[in-house]
């Protein structure tokens, strides 16, 4: 989990830089400071199971087994890329480990995630989906509506909701009618959790009692895992509607790599000789993901026009 | 292109509703992953009857009821054909399928292509279409328009029992998302469904009925109006082809050029409204692609730029009728 986490962290801090440098087209939407949801998420996971994500999806792609190389060369647009660079930093997709796809469209992976529960249980297998979403897409009708039937039908669906508390520019207590997403789990009948979003090991803990009760028909469950993400929405905001101290509070308190890597410490699990080399390989492993991606050819033109339809 | 399906008596009858529940229930007996979901289709057998039996025969598993939550199920059915089920989706009526755009052009149309193709959304979304009923303005319209504009869906208008059959089983078994249009005036309609399993390939226009003065391109239940007008149109010494696309999307663009390349003259009769519609892309076409075989413009007849209203008197004035299609041909002819 702890070498997951310094992977997406490093990975982000390198798509700021390409981004900076303009070697990527688009927009990139940062995970930074949340690496505790996704890979205390995904570490509960089998391959075959099942993610949606979001726009600010590199961290749970990762988490979720994809390859730097490959994702690196999607976000700058190269053939090489998990979508041939046909989707870019908000479409990566992964199918072979499950991963149906980061998505553009706020909430829009409520109704795939919890299609894939549904084909999951129709088909008998024990394969469970996690969907991915934020405090912004808590508030989109879909919510509602496909929390209901997983609920009815019992899917075995886990709805993550990583409340960064801020959707794109606006806090979410302005634009929610609830203190915790969490809440609104009684509403859809069916079991919700808030937990720190800052600690890799209660996400792990959490996410893998809702996976179990999933994958044994138990049903589906709401957990809201309270983060911040470190930096604006997209690079190039400097997200002035947040104060400099509350920044300041988080990227000191709660910074999930430093207080997973404290933990490790403490529990004498690693040294800090050890969680350092950690960081020295993800920082190798990242740096030649740029350069493998940065030499990748483009695709050609006329694959724009491949793709559309399934022969 | 095929002709039109008889209607010898000494073959087997059913209506075109009895012909989509025959499609289905033939699909789900051969591929254990089609499922059929949507509002009162359990049980019940829906609003319009369209899933009668289907319920008894598959089971509560694979025929599944939905909340009144379109845009919910038809997410839920995009996620499932994603993942290894063969969905149909029932929409009760075409009106509803505005609440369910997200699902059906963000993610349905798109996915493959944002993904590079790595899966395929093999799904099948049934919905109603077409005015007649007194139902008003939102619970009747034709919207197969707005999804034919869209890259990665396919649309397709059944216009007779035998393509309902035909054209749905087609959509089922294909990979691609694909809207097939069902004009709820047309569920009683009665001809020949051959019992056997067959197939209406997507993309394959249909001659109603051969002509060689003028081509009415007719789609859905407008193929009825234009085989009508036909008739009285050669009363009038005028023989016009009736030429059905059977889809708007892939188009048999070739089967209409052929025909107008024999005719010089066509009108387009679509039941939706007319502006930025099915009849001005059709008519387009044509125009590029025979306008060396045409002796006068090409005709649109669509429906009247208004909401649908509910009063009969005011209803029908709006939906394309057999007088307007023979006062244009006429028209052409004078100009």
């Amino acid at each position: 989990m702890y070498r997951k986490m310094v992977e997406i962290r490093k990975f982000e801090e390198h798509v700021w830089d390409v981004y900076t440098r303009g070697w990527m087209p688009g927009l990139a939407h940062l995970y930074i400071g949340e690496e505790a949801v996704a890979a205390g998420a995904c570490s509960t996971l089998r391959d075959d199971d099942y993610i949606t994500s979001t726009h600010r999806g590199h961290g749970h792609c990762l988490a979720k087994g994809a390859r730097l190389e490959p994702m690196m060369a999607e976000i700058m647009g190269k053939e090489a890329g998990y979508c041939r660079g046909k989707g870019g930093s908000m479409h990566i997709a992964d199918m072979s480990v499950g991963n149906l796809g980061a998505n553009g469209i706020v909430g829009g992976g409520f109704g795939i995630a919890t299609g894939a529960a549904l084909s999951a249980k129709t088909r008998s297998t024990d394969q469970v989906a996690v969907c991915f979403f934020g405090d912004g897409a808590a508030n989109q009708g879909v919510f509602m509506e496909t929390a209901n039937m997983a609920s009815v039908w019992n899917l075995p669906v886990i709805y993550l909701c990583e409340n960064n508390q801020y959707g794109e520019h606006t806090p979410f207590q302005a634009v929610t009618g609830v203190d915790e997403i969490a809440d609104r789990a009684h509403g859809f009948g069916m079991e919700g959790t808030r937990v720190d979003g800052s600690d890799a090991l209660a996400v792990h803990d959490v996410v893998r009692h809702a996976v179990e009760r999933a994958r044994e028909g138990g049903g589906p469950t709401l957990v809201e895992a309270l983060t911040y993400r470190f930096r604006g929405h997209h690079v190039g905001d400097a997200a002035p509607y947040r104060t400099k101290e509350e920044l300041e509070w988080w990227m000191s308190n709660r910074d999930p790599i430093e207080l997973l890597g404290r933990e490790m410490r403490r529990r004498r699990i690693a040294t800090q000789a050890q969680l350092d080399e950690v960081q020295t390989e993800a920082e190798t492993a990242v740096v030649a993901a740029v350069e493998f991606a940065r030499q990748a050819p483009y695709p050609e033109p006329e694959q724009a026009f491949e793709d559309i339809y399934s022969e | 292109m095929t002709q039109a399906a008889t209607t010898d008596t000494n073959e087997r009858q059913l209506t075109y509703r009895e012909a989509i529940i025959e499609a289905m229930a033939e699909e789900m007996r051969l591929d254990e992953t089609v499922i059929l979901i949507g509002e009162d289709v359990g049980p019940s057998g829906g609003i319009f009857k369209c899933s009668e039996g289907l319920f008894d025969e598959f089971g509560h598993h694979r025929v599944i009821d939905a909340p009144i939550s379109e845009a919910g199920y038809i997410g839920l059915s995009v996620g499932a054909a994603m993942t290894g089920l063969r969905p149909i989706a029932e929409l009760m009526f075409g009106d509803f399928s505005l609440l369910t755009m997200d699902q059906l052009v963000n993610q349905a149309a798109k996915i493959r292509y944002m993904t590079g193709g790595q899966c395929q959304v093999n799904l099948t979304v049934r919905m109603t279409m077409g005015a007649g009923r007194s139902s008003a303005a939102q619970h009747s319209q034709s919207l197969h328009a707005l999804f034919a504009h869209i890259p990665g869906l396919k649309v397709a208008v059944p216009s007779c029992p035998y393509d309902a059959k035909g054209l749905l089983k087609a959509a089922i078994r294909d990979d691609n998302p694909v809207l097939v249009f069902e004009d709820k005036m047309m569920y009683n309609d009665v001809a020949h469904v051959p019992d056997h399993d067959y197939v209406v390939d997507l993309g394959t226009a249909a001659v109603r009925r051969a002509g060689s003065d003028v081509t009415l391109v007719g789609t859905s239940s407008m193929v009825g109006v234009a085989l009508e007008a036909a008739d009285e149109l050669a009363a009038l010494g005028i023989e016009a082809e009736v030429v059905d696309p059977r889809t708007l999307f892939p188009l048999d663009i070739d089967a209409l050029v052929d025909s107008v390349r024999k005719t010089g003259y066509a009108v387009i009769i679509d039941e939706g409204v007319q502006r930025y519609g099915a009849t001005g892309e059709i008519a387009a076409t044509l125009q590029e692609q025979a306008f060396d075989y045409l002796d006068g413009p090409v005709l649109r007849i669509g429906a009247a730029d208004v909401p649908i209203p509910f009063s009969p008197v005011l209803e029908m004035p709006t939906i394309p009728d057999t007088a307007r299609v023979v006062e244009a041909v006429q028209s052409q002819r004078r100009r």
